[in-house]
């Protein structure tokens, strides 16, 4: 492992008690989620410099990307943010619908809205059961888990599966929502609210935990933009930015909603945040499922989508198109364009380039929570070791996102 | 609107300025590119506060070989602008960006990491998501997807001096 440049040119003392002593809190930590390592030098438990590790779940999304067809890209996506795998998978199709100039039927986007808010509920839950779990809240993680398993039920029923659900596809998405998924939404929003309701009761007026999270890993709005943060983090530190607001896209210009924001860019304000806006994320919902129109959920365009099975297996136009659709993969016109939506962490943005053939020639991935690691550093130097689990765990560093 | 002020404000100094599928995009040289980023920075019709996505694309074949992509958003203007810099294969190496904005720290580390391209002025250039033994820029199109590395010989932590930073 390479160290910091800044570390090079030490000069180590004799006497014990002037010792800065370096610490490595390895990759497998049983309280950071996810594999990271900090390289830590502490002057007792006071962190003096911090240098964050990171790669240990690298799998060469974007090099992988590149040796399969545009429709192979979908399962690898999932597994960026695997927390919230819906979003990525818009993210990615809203991307490449921009380079094939076309958009895909209103039925559909708001489907596409509804699961990614779905998403971002389950991904905040997780993050925010995971955050009390660490400071000992275990209750408040029991109970906002358990409102994510029905979370999770909800996303079975449209793509049939709970996590990594490879559920959209250029120009539509694979499976429309059933009939009965409102009256689900219903039922898992009752439990919802509840849970919001007492976790709210357990945590935001708890001594212990404004202790622990009010006032540690502050970092000022100045820096959160340099750095390159963006959702909670950055709102967090009071700047209104999200980009259903700022960038709107699919239909969330017709629903209404709220951004909450923090004061100060502690851990307790990006808590807070988030908390909110999973309220916010409910409201979105409900009003979809009001404003959905019925029809189709996927473009016919024979040039981009698979033609229906019937036209498959009974004429040879068909099998040709499907033939040629899957073997050598959707001819995306040669160009570049760079789309990026509101993940749950923030900007996840996709730059993908087309060389005219049915392989993508280059897609990179503009992943949030690795920006936010880059600001680490300056969020925990000063701290104390025990402060490193409450930044680290509101920082919803997901390694899949992170290190692709 | 800002494709015209950009190529009022810049000039000669763009290789190339077009918008494609809606978004501006710019082309600068090399040596251009610092005193550009730092207009797009500290300008107020600019006003770019945040640098957002910072990777390579290797165009194998062509000439130059590399092509440094930055993506830039203003908050305040709330208005986007893609910059490319293109980058030679025998002499990869851009200015780095950390002066102007601290996300470059790991953008350009990772890019480094990839493709091999040396960021000069980046204060701690080393590889990111990699290992240091690693050998090669996997992103090139020259490195096959399913190479083998040779195996790293397993050192003792304790009689091993401090590896250097590069």
């Amino acid at each position: 492992m390479a160290l910091p440049a800044r570390w090079a040119n030490e000069v180590l003392t004799s006497d014990p008690t002037d010792e800065v002593m370096e610490l490595q809190m390895g990759p497998s930590h049983p309280a950071s989620h996810g594999t990271v390592k900090f390289n830590l030098k502490l002057d007792g438990e006071r962190i003096m410099d911090c240098d964050v590790e990171v790669g240990y779940l690298h799998r060469g999304f974007e090099k992988m990307c590149e040796q399969g067809t545009w429709t192979q890209v979908f399962p690898y996506t999932d597994r960026l943010n695997y927390a919230s795998s819906c979003i990525n998978n818009v993210g990615f199709a809203l991307t490449v619908e921009r380079l094939l100039d076309v958009e895909a039927p209103p039925r559909c986007q708001y489907a596409r809205m509804i699961m990614s808010e779905v998403a971002r509920i389950a991904d905040h839950l997780t993050c925010l059961g995971m955050a009390a779990g660490e400071v000992g809240a275990q209750s408040a993680m029991f109970y906002t888990l358990e409102a994510r398993e029905l979370l999770y039920d909800l996303i079975e029923a449209v793509t049939g599966a709970r996590l990594t659900v490879t559920w959209c596809r250029l120009g539509g998405i694979a499976h429309d929502l059933p009939p009965d998924f409102p009256a689900r939404v219903a039922v898992c929003f009752k439990y919802l609210d509840g849970v919001l309701s007492d976790c709210d009761k357990l945590l935001s007026r708890n001594r212990v935990f404004i202790d622990r999270m009010c006032n540690v890993g502050v970092l000022p709005r100045e820096d959160a933009i340099s750095y390159g943060l963006t959702g909670p983090l950055l709102r967090a530190t009071g700047v209104a930015y999200d980009l259903r607001k700022a960038d709107p896209y699919l239909f969330y210009d017709r629903t209404e909603f709220e951004i909450p924001t923090g004061e100060q860019g502690d851990n307790f304000d990006r808590f807070s945040v988030r908390f909110r806006e999973i309220t916010q994320s409910k409201r979105i919902i409900e009003q979809s499922l009001k404003q959905i129109p019925e029809g189709p959920v996927s473009i016919t365009d024979h040039r981009y989508v698979l033609p229906p099975k019937d036209r498959v297996y009974n004429s040879i136009e068909g099998l040709m198109n499907h033939f040629k659709l899957i073997m050598e993969g959707i001819k995306v016109p040669a160009g570049e364009t760079y789309f990026s939506i509101e993940g749950a962490n923030g900007e996840l943005g996709f730059y993908v380039v087309s060389d005219g053939s049915g392989r993508p020639y280059r897609v990179r991935v503009r992943p949030p929570c690795y920006l936010a690691m880059g600001a680490l550093n300056k969020m925990l130097t000063g701290h104390m070791i025990a402060d490193i689990i409450t930044t680290f765990g509101m920082i919803n560093m997901i390694g899949g996102e992170c290190d692709r | 609107m800002l494709l015209e002020k950009l190529k009022q404000r810049f000039g000669d100094a763009l290789l190339a300025a077009e918008v494609s599928h809606g978004q501006e995009v710019i082309t600068v040289s090399r040596d251009d590119a610092p005193a550009v980023f730092h207009a797009l920075r500290t300008e107020p019709e600019f006003d770019f506060t945040m640098l957002v996505d910072l990777t390579a694309v290797d165009w194998i074949g062509r000439s130059p070989r590399f092509e440094v992509v930055s993506q830039l958003k203003s908050l305040p203007l709330n208005h986007r602008l893609r910059v490319k810099v293109p980058v030679p294969g025998e002499d990869a190496w851009a200015h780095s960006l950390y002066g102007e904005w601290k996300s470059a720290d790991w953008l350009e580390r990772e890019c480094f990491d990839m493709f091999g391209i040396e960021f000069r002025g980046h204060p701690d250039l080393r590889r990111i998501l990699l290992y240091d033994a690693f050998q090669g820029y996997p992103l090139r199109k020259d490195y096959p997807y399913n190479r083998r590395q040779p195996l790293v010989p397993e050192v003792d932590p304790i009689k091993t001096p401090r590896p250097p930073s590069r």
